[in-house]
């Protein structure tokens, strides 16, 4: 039961190096105290710029903080969607898949939604054209905004940790 | 195993119990602890509970703390007595179903019917039986028909507790020198139960009168003996009596093993601290859920929607014509996160149920979850109603998910199930990205269908009914750190097993002719949703024989997580009047597969009436010998950018079977060439392909390119959208009757659908007099509730009027934050006071 895995062991995980019984041990053993701060960390270090990770958000999205103490939404590639408890989505580009043409080329006849019924939105970052989510639903249906999360409980009473901050702009 | 000692008669031991509580009785002494009546007990068990914030007031686990190695002892020994029963009664079984795919569980639960330790199998009924019991507590069976030692009771109403009426569950009480100490209780899943049509789940009624018989929390026997009129009983409501008697003799062996487990370690251990190992279990189980939720999650607010069709427009053999509909499931799943780490779920918005029988009441949602849970937030805890305790459930009444009508049908309640709870995977798996445990995160589970289900006369001239339950095993979501597991589980059976094919052939009249991977079921992603399978089966030496499909068509409810997509829905494929016979005889080709359906191979192969139809249900229908049917069970959803996907695990998806290979440029912009026509893999796909990796790159640049050409900000997307909306346009009826349906279930979702779409304060959409009759028709119909004696705890499904304010507000609309939502009444509002000894 590790209270904590070595670092290299949490990079070989954000870098997909390790080894399905790896992996199988880590689900089936006790999980690790200080995760968050370990994967925060590396990740920190994977990514181009300085901005601090608050908090891993999606595949590709950080919640970090900027210098005026704004928390944003923004991916690995640099693109800045929004305020941490705004809807990502709204900033993002979309193609949607609502005909039996746009179907196909994802799914066989037959085995895919009715376009009528069903269609498939597709959220791409405006910065890197990387696909970011999916949802399927309704014709109709508004915006799922996914997770809101409860940071400052998280770091003051989960992990007793204070928040991570920007150093301010220079002048 | 309890020694009684043979005096002569069977069970001396009970037999001295049972006149210990008969005199108890005739002095006013209750069955309860301390002489309380089992009422009078789970009353201050409900206020010893509130009050402290801990369960039956246990602020401290004094024998864990004081004994650790002796309170783990006794939890594993009571734990690996319920696996026990669960792996030798099932040999009692003469279905497949129970014997091979293991869909059996057993549970020990407290004299107020709070499960204290679960065996393996369909752990849904962890809390399913939990509800019976409180019902029969809550309606004073201690005075009528009395709870003695020796009593057998049976249920599978599901509105008393239960998910639909084949999981048919026996309960028994354990005594201890006149006092109830515990039940044991056991649930299969039964074949038949005489439903309007044959198999467990028939689809083509329109009420609980179609959907079998159903057994309200009765007693069946005692001195642990049937009835005779118990006996003459259910054989005749059921087209396989055999089964039935032997599933009910394998749930009673199960119960007399747990019953004989508790009496030895009681002699053990001694009576006290075994009711003090099963008060401290269910609140240590309590404590760990939060702990291992704050250890592994963020709090905050989870949301997300899955939808589900049900269309019966056009379906013949209704049982009424006002069922003559098509039915969509709408459910928006919001999960918070409490700061103790609680759950609050929530399913505001969900629209009315329906005149079909994937209507669900709560036990039916909390059972579900609870299997959910079991698999994901506390695999290696203690797994027990402990967790219950730690969450809160808001199921609108008049909803499907809560019909609180005794009226509506709920025979496959898990068509809407099973859809309802794909976005908690999500919710799970998007706390454990932030938390950085990736290994946990799977993009979700696979709408279980199809579900092969029918009967007639068999093979050996008898009544006879069928349900392949090869729908136990299915494509799983994909993982974060690999593939989903192809045709592997269910959600509702974490050791799900598609069984042999030759042991279904003993007892169904519905030979395989072939057996594979379905390619393309899985959704596409950097990691595939695991792929499912198909069977193409025909049907031999039967007379009057019905099958039908169950499954989604139109909609599919797994959504795909950070980029991956959904799973493919399903299709009904059948052949009837076919030339098979000639075929076998002439040893021709014939169709063993359908694994593309667009290349026209099943066609070429049989000559009939082929019927190939997008949808997914199919009421009842006659097939003769040498008709064929299509079993296609479904896959998992993706997970990642499809682009990200190494292009080599493409290649080796074709080999295997999982990816047709047309798909690999369209989905994943991989481009591959086909090398040799000869070769075969592992696969369907013939011939041997390789990836050209220097087109695929060229590719993949040019798609990136093409996305940002094709797609559209989402604010422009939005300006056409609420346009359309109020427009109406290229909306049909089936949609807009479900939007009309929410909205006038919940005000909540009506204002938060209008402002979200800047919608006038009137507006309502426009539906066919079809669609507004049936709308109407339902919401006049009113509640038949079925408790009409709850106790605290169960006041929640029943006193939330639709014109009050819900429990739970809805919480998407834009100007809300996680910092408004109430705090939590109806559970505990305190923090830990003590962690629990490890980690879960």
């Amino acid at each position: 039961m590790p209270e904590s895995y070595p670092r290299e062991h949490i990079e070989d995980l954000v870098d997909d190096n390790l080894e399905w019984n790896q992996l199988h041990d880590m689900m089936s053993d006790f999980k690790d105290a200080d995760r968050f701060q370990q994967v925060r960390d590396v990740l920190q270090e994977r990514v181009d710029w300085d901005d601090p990770i608050i908090i891993p958000y999606a595949d590709h999205l950080y919640v970090v903080a900027k210098p005026d103490n704004r928390w944003v939404i923004k991916c690995d590639c640099g693109h800045e969607f929004c305020e941490h408890d705004q809807n990502w989505k709204m900033d993002a580009l979309i193609n949607v898949r609502d005909s039996e043409e746009d179907y196909l080329e994802i799914y066989p006849e037959d085995m895919h939604p009715h376009p009528d019924y069903m269609e498939l939105r597709e959220f791409f970052c405006p910065g890197c054209n990387t696909l970011l989510e999916v949802t399927n639903v309704m014709p109709g249906y508004p915006l799922i905004h996914e997770f809101e999360p409860d940071i400052e409980t998280f770091y003051s009473e989960w992990i007793e940790e204070p928040i991570p901050t920007a150093e301010p702009e220079s002048a | 195993m309890s020694t009684e000692p043979d005096e002569g008669e069977s069970f001396p031991r009970m037999r001295r119990e049972k006149e210990t509580v008969r005199e108890q009785q005739q002095e006013g002494v209750g069955i309860g602890w301390d002489g309380q009546t089992l009422r009078e007990q789970f009353e201050a068990l409900e206020e010893e509970t509130e009050e402290t914030g801990h369960y039956a007031g246990f602020e401290k686990l004094e024998l864990k703390q004081n004994n650790p190695i002796e309170y783990e002892q006794m939890f594993a020994q009571l734990r690996g007595d319920l696996v026990n029963a669960r792996e030798t009664s099932k040999e009692v079984a003469a279905t497949p179903i129970v014997e091979q795919e293991g869909e059996l569980c057993y549970g020990l639960f407290t004299p107020e019917g709070d499960s204290i330790a679960v065996s393996t199998g369909i752990i849904v009924h962890i809390h399913t039986m939990s509800e019976a019991i409180k019902y029969m507590i809550n309606h004073d069976y201690e005075e009528s028909p009395g709870i003695e030692p020796g009593d057998i009771f049976v249920n599978n109403d599901t509105h008393v507790g239960d998910v639909h009426a084949c999981d048919i569950m026996t309960l028994i009480p354990i005594f201890h020198e006149g006092e109830l100490v515990a039940w044991a209780g056991g649930v299969n899943h039964v074949i038949d139960t005489g439903a309007i049509g044959p198999g467990s789940m028939n689809v083509s009624q329109a009420s609980r009168f179609g959907d079998g018989a159903y057994y309200t929390a009765r007693k069946v026997g005692e001195d642990l003996k049937l009835y005779n009129s118990w006996k003459k009983d259910y054989p005749d409501k059921t087209r396989t009596p055999d089964f039935l008697k032997l599933d009910e003799r394998t749930r009673m062996t199960g119960c007399l093993m747990i019953r004989d487990a508790v009496k030895d370690i009681i002699d053990e251990y001694g009576v006290e601290q075994f009711k003090q190992l099963s008060r401290e279990a269910i609140e240590d189980g309590r404590r760990g859920f939060r702990n291992r939720i704050k250890k592994t999650m963020l709090p905050g607010t989870y949301r997300g929607a899955s939808f589900v069709d049900a269309l019966y427009e056009g379906q013949d053999n209704l049982t009424r014509a006002y069922a003559d509909e098509n039915h969509l499931m709408h459910a928006p799943s919001e999960l918070h996160v409490r700061e103790d780490g609680s759950f609050q779920v929530s399913f505001e918005g969900a629209n009315k149920w329906g005149w079909h029988p994937y209507n669900c009441t709560p036990a039916a949602i909390q059972g579900g979850i609870w299997v959910m849970l079991t698999q994901t937030v506390i695999p290696n805890s203690n797994v027990n109603d402990g967790a219950y305790y730690s969450c809160d459930f808001h199921l609108p009444v008049g909803s499907w998910a809560n019909t609180q009508n005794t009226e509506t049908a709920h025979a496959y309640a898990w068509h809407f199930l099973v859809s309802a709870w794909a976005p908690l995977w999500q919710h799970l798996s998007r706390g454990y990205y932030s938390r950085g445990f990736w290994e946990e995160i799977n993009a979700g589970n696979a709408n279980t269908s199809n579900w092969l289900q029918g009967g007639g006369i068999d093979q050996f001239d008898k009544l006879h009914a069928v349900n392949s339950f090869e729908s136990a095993c299915e494509g799983v979501g994909a993982r974060y750190v690999e593939d989903g597991e192809p045709h592997a589980a269910a959600i509702w059976n974490p050791e799900g097993d598609m069984g042999d094919a030759e042991v279904w052939e003993m007892t169904e009249p519905l030979p395989f002719l072939g057996r594979a991977v379905k390619p393309n079921t899985g959704g596409a992603g950097r990691r595939a949703g695991g792929a499912g399978f198909e069977s193409m089966r025909t049907v031999k030496d039967v007379s009057r024989w019905l099958l039908y499909e169950m499954g989604n068509g139109y909609m599919t409810s797994d959504g795909g997580l950070f980029g991956g997509y959904p799973a493919a829905s399903g299709y009904i494929l059948n052949a009837q009047n076919t030339d098979l016979e000639e075929r076998f005889e002439n040893q021709e080709d014939y169709p063993q597969h359908d694994l593309d359906p667009e290349s026209g191979d099943f066609e070429s192969k049989i000559n009939g009436d082929i019927t190939r139809r997008p949808e997914g249900i199919s009421t009842p229908k006659e097939f003769d010998d040498y008709d064929m049917y299509l079993n296609y069970l479904r896959g998992g959803s993706g997970l990642g950018d499809p682009l990200e996907r190494e292009p080599e695990d493409v290649v080796a998806d074709i080999h295997d079977g999982y990816v047709l290979p047309r798909h690999a440029k369209d989905a994943y912009a991989v481009v591959v060439e086909k090398v040799d026509d000869e070769a075969k893999h592992n696969s369907a796909v013939q011939g041997e392909w390789e990836l050209d990796e220097e087109a695929t790159k060229e590719l993949r640049e040019e798609r990136m390119q093409e996305r940002a050409e094709t797609a559209k900000p989402v604010t422009e997307w939005y300006e056409e959208q609420r346009d359309r909306i109020r427009t109406e346009t290229d909306l049909i009826d089936d949609v807009k009757k479900t939007y009309e349906s929410s909205m006038r279930m919940s005000k909540q979702f009506a204002e938060f659908y209008h402002e979200f779409w800047e919608l006038p304060e009137d507006f309502e959409f426009t539906l066919s007099e079809k669609a507004e009759k049936s709308l109407e028709n339902r919401f006049k119909t009113g509640l038949k509730q079925k408790w009409d004696n709850p106790t605290k705890g169960h006041e929640t499904w029943l006193d939330v009027g639709r014109d009050d304010e819900p429990e739970v507000p809805y919480t998407w609309t834009a100007g809300r934050t996680i910092q408004d939502l109430p705090t939590p009444d109806a559970s505990f509002n305190d923090m830990t006071a003590e962690p629990a000894t490890d980690d879960d």
